[in-house]
């Protein structure tokens, strides 16, 4: 299990690395100086020159991305040419905003999306299994957005149940952080549960038809071990696999869910940055949000590891 | 020989599939006696191992249904019993254990042999997880497992075929029941390992003081072992006798099929194994006659016009058979 986990760890940093060079070459693909943007088409040569070599821009490329990993490394992420502010002190204003209301929508998105699966294998052909399905497959075919909409619309707006928009952080109010985070977080977790759940659903009815179920099933076991401990760890596998790439579908939600209820996260961020071509922000937002998903990948492959002893033991 | 341990009586499970309804087990009645070895012959799909899964209701619904009949187990009638019912459930693993033909997928893959073995001991016999860890060390070994603790630790996929099927056996004994029902326990299995297998069989059945069945389509490996033989066909059982009856003296023309198509030691070399003509019939829609009517070598104007043949009684030790031609021996 350590040289499985040591050999992840190793593959992640190498991708690491090699995203760490995309987001660089985003520097030199967007067009335009950046110098001169930030400082207006009045400024004159000398000032813009003066940036430029301030911001390195000056040198060879590739000690201009030296100087940024350094940099990286001693926690200086540049300063964003818009806001006139270090990045790295914005993205960690907006860091916890947008992760709180990723960490709600996967805490309730995975097991409401494992559960629904299993009630639906488990009922296969009855009304509950039909019904979820029919749900799922109708919140799937939804875009983030329209849900969004559709729900500031009715609970926000004709029913006046939950705010339209807003954020309060979880460590000063609790409560009234859950009750603005309701729909912004639905609108992420339903289509994030849709997907878990028809995963679910395949697998738990593929594994229930293996032969150690009815082995579990001819030595007396109640169906409870049966489904929740024979046959869901099994169909889990191909499950955690969908769960690792809905934190991608997470972080692409929250771009356009914090435009839609207005929460200042990194989202916001990071469309705004792009809008005005502040690119020492993009840079590093995409940094980052490469290094999410690389963890969360990289969380996936320890999973299966702790889930399957058949990973785990054979060395690759 | 002694005791009756179980006694099924009429036992009748059909499929309703969109196709029509398949009649797999269609009035089988047969008995184990205490410490006794019976099996249960006939080819794939003639409904032996569904009239197995029937005796404790592990019959998937729909779309599978178990139509009738009695399954007396030491005085309990477990057709009385709900298929999730506790009842049913103490009766699977302890009253009747199974072991199935697949060794390699017949066990959980992402648990230890430990963590399965346990979990059914502690379930029926209502122990600690220490005790029941001991009791499952004390199974491997009655099995011949070498190294009992260390497999306890073993995932299922670091072990052989055979070794899998040690296991199954051990979790079979281990809770003490009083029969046990060995689905084509070697069939997946080298030949060496076979006869080792049958061999450990016998020597749990001699040592626990169980009875077993053992549902085959090989006669050749049984007959060894075995002191009575069903052979079913189309989801009837068409004759049955003591071992050394059936074998010497076969009565219906399939057996008699199927015992020529086994290859024997003194045959010529070259010669070639006489195969039963024809597929064994769907079992959708079977026609009032004797189901083997046309595959049958012996069939006559009689066969054709009358109805199914009833199981009657010959002159043979314990010997019942399910034709109307009187034929003996094997042709």
């Amino acid at each position: 299990m350590k040289t499985y986990i040591l050999k992840r760890i190793l593959i992640s940093l190498l991708i690491v690395f090699l995203v760490s060079l995309f987001s660089f070459s985003l520097l030199q693909i967007m067009p335009g100086d950046p110098a001169r943007l930030a400082l207006g088409y009045e400024a004159s040569e000398e000032d813009v020159q003066a940036l430029r070599e301030e911001m390195n821009l000056d040198k060879p490329i590739l000690t201009q991305y030296l100087l940024w990993l350094r940099n990286l490394f001693r926690g200086d992420l540049g300063r964003s040419v818009i806001y006139k502010r270090p990045v790295a002190d914005m993205i960690a204003e907006r860091l916890p905003r947008t992760v709180n209301i990723g960490v709600f929508a996967l805490l309730l998105g995975i097991p409401i999306g494992i559960l629904c699966g299993v009630v639906c294998a488990v009922k296969r052909g009855r009304l509950a299994d039909q019904g979820i399905t029919f749900f799922m497959t109708m919140i799937m075919g939804m875009p983030v957005f329209w849900l969004g909409i559709l729900g500031i619309l009715v609970f926000a707006v004709q029913l006046e149940l939950l705010p339209i928009q807003g954020y309060t952080p979880p460590t000063k109010d609790f409560g009234d952080f859950v009750y603005h985070a309701i729909l912004p977080v639905s609108c992420i977790f339903l289509g994030m549960s849709a997907g878990i759940c028809r995963q679910t659903r395949t697998n738990v009815l593929d594994s229930i038809n293996q032969d150690y179920i009815r082995t579990a099933r001819a030595n007396g076991l109640p169906e409870g071990s049966v489904v929740y401990k024979h046959a869901l760890k099994n169909a889990l596998i191909p499950v955690i696999t969908i769960i690792g790439m809905q934190v991608r579908v997470v972080i692409g939600g929250s771009l356009l869910v914090e435009q839609l209820f207005n929460i200042p996260g990194l989202g916001t961020l990071l469309t705004t940055a792009l809008n005005n071509r502040d690119y020492m922000i993009v840079q590093n937002c995409t940094l980052l949000i490469a290094l999410f998903t690389v963890a969360a990948n990289l969380a996936v492959d320890i999973a299966y590891g702790f889930i399957d002893p058949r990973i785990r033991m054979t060395r690759r | 020989m002694g005791e009756r341990l179980l006694e099924v009586k009429n036992l009748r499970t059909s499929f309703f599939t969109a196709a029509g309804e398949v009649k797999a087990v269609d009035g089988v009645s047969f008995h184990v006696d205490r410490q006794e070895i019976i099996a249960i012959v006939g080819e794939s799909g003639c409904g032996k191992s569904v009239t197995q899964m029937s005796m404790v209701k592990l019959i998937q619904s729909p779309p599978g249904k178990i139509l009738g009949g009695e399954v007396w187990l030491d005085g309990e009638n477990l057709m009385e019993y709900d298929a999730k019912s506790p009842q049913m459930q103490a009766v699977r693993g302890a009253g009747i254990a199974f072991i199935f033909q697949e060794p390699m997928t017949a066990l959980n893959p992402v648990y230890t042999v430990g963590n399965q073995l346990t979990e059914v001991i502690r379930r029926h016999k209502k122990c600690g997880r220490k005790e029941a860890w001991e009791l499952g060390v004390q199974a491997l070994r009655d099995v011949a497992i070498p190294e009992p603790e260390r497999r306890m630790e073993n995932y299922p996929f670091e072990l052989s075929g055979g070794m899998r099927q040690r296991i199954l056996i051990a979790i079979a004994v281990a809770c003490g029941s009083k029969l046990i029902v060995a689905d084509e326990p070697t069939t997946a299995l080298d030949v060496t390992i076979q006869a080792q297998v049958m061999e450990l069989l016998q020597g749990v059945v001699e040592e626990k003081k169980t009875s077993l069945i053992v549902v085959t389509h090989n006669l050749g490996l049984v007959t060894r072992h075995t002191r009575r033989i069903y052979v079913m066909y189309a989801g009837k059982i068409i004759e049955s006798g003591t071992t050394e009856e059936l074998i010497t003296r076969p009565r219906h023309p399939y057996t008699i099929g199927l015992l020529n198509s086994v290859p024997k030691l003194e045959q010529e070399k070259g010669s070639r194994l006489v195969p039963i003509e024809g597929a064994p019939p769907s079992l959708i829609g079977l026609p009032d006659a004797c189901a083997f009517l046309p595959r049958c070598p012996y069939a006559c104007d009689k066969c054709r016009s009358s109805p199914y043949p009833a199981l009657r009684r010959t002159e043979g030790e314990e010997h019942c058979v399910a034709c109307h031609l009187d034929l003996e021996g094997r042709i």
